[in-house]
């Protein structure tokens, strides 16, 4: 049955109806106790597949450090696409690469492609889960030897997340 | 005081997704328009939902739009992902003058 995948999607889900209404009147509350708790007996074990991993406290205090690195690259890498952006001469060198990742959960690689996305000049295209390749889309190819660009692209986060996900 | 830093959000929010609808027209193809839409848009939209956030304080509507960037963060990459390999996978060339195309080697596409 899943019982605590459940427990946790019910929690969330509430928590969210809670947090997008902001309304603690008992009406609010039951139909949103009501609505959570069929979602999550209908899609609970879909969403949270490993629930054990939610107890480690470690986990939780690396996403803290996760999320400010992750706004900075963020504004970096905006802050780099607009400059490309408004350049006359339009500096691109475009191409895409392949990188490795030691990363095997569903939510660390989504995680992981989608911080790379988001950071300076590249964007994930598409990954091969069994040999843990993904192919980057690179704004300006620095380096087109597989292990180089892993260190220039993926290594900052990867050794973050794999602390938070694995 | 904290309207003015709300205003200050939404400013540069606005300038960061004007940046990226100029980078959707001045970028060659659909890689690089995809790689300046994607981030700009997301930062400046996010930022635009700070700003407001910033600006009503903490009730419904504030709420809403801080959950409103923990959404947009999940899922614009995702859709950007998804959209470059369709694009990938249906034949779609790199420009001219793109250095390499390591995807092409390993997967051609039909």
């Amino acid at each position: 049955m899943k019982v605590k995948s459940r427990i946790v999607f019910f929690i969330v889900v509430f928590g969210l109806w809670l947090l997008l209404c902001m309304a603690f009147d008992w009406e609010h509350v039951l139909i949103g106790a009501v609505v959570a708790c069929f979602v999550s007996l209908i899609a609970g074990d879909i969403f949270v597949t490993r629930p054990h991993v939610l107890k480690n406290p470690l986990r939780y205090l690396w996403f803290m450090y996760y999320v400010p690195l992750f706004i900075w690259e963020c504004l970096k890498a905006n802050l780099d696409v607009a400059y490309r952006v408004i350049h006359p001469m339009r500096p691109i060198k475009p191409g895409i690469v392949k990188v490795k990742t030691g990363l095997k959960s569903e939510t660390g690689l989504t995680f992981l492609a989608n911080s790379i996305t988001l950071t300076p000049g590249t964007m994930s295209v598409d990954f091969d889960r069994e040999k843990g390749i993904l192919y980057i889309h690179w704004i300006n190819v620095a380096s087109m030897d597989i292990e180089k660009a892993t260190e220039r692209i993926v290594a900052r986060f990867e050794r973050v997340l794999a602390k938070i996900f694995e | 005081m904290i309207e003015i830093a709300g205003i200050i959000f939404i400013t540069v929010g606005l300038l960061f997704d004007l940046l990226g609808c100029i980078g959707l027209v001045r970028m060659p193809d659909v890689y690089n328009r995809l790689q300046a839409s994607t981030k700009c848009v997301t930062f400046g939209t996010c930022s635009i939902m700070f700003g407001t956030f910033l600006m009503v304080g903490f009730n419904a509507t504030g709420m809403k739009a801080l959950l409103c960037i923990i959404f947009v963060a999940l899922t614009a990459p995702v859709s950007a992902h998804a959209l470059s390999r369709a694009a990938h996978k249906s034949g779609i060339k790199l420009w001219d003058k793109s250095v390499v195309d390591q995807y092409r080697e390993d997967c051609p596409a039909e």
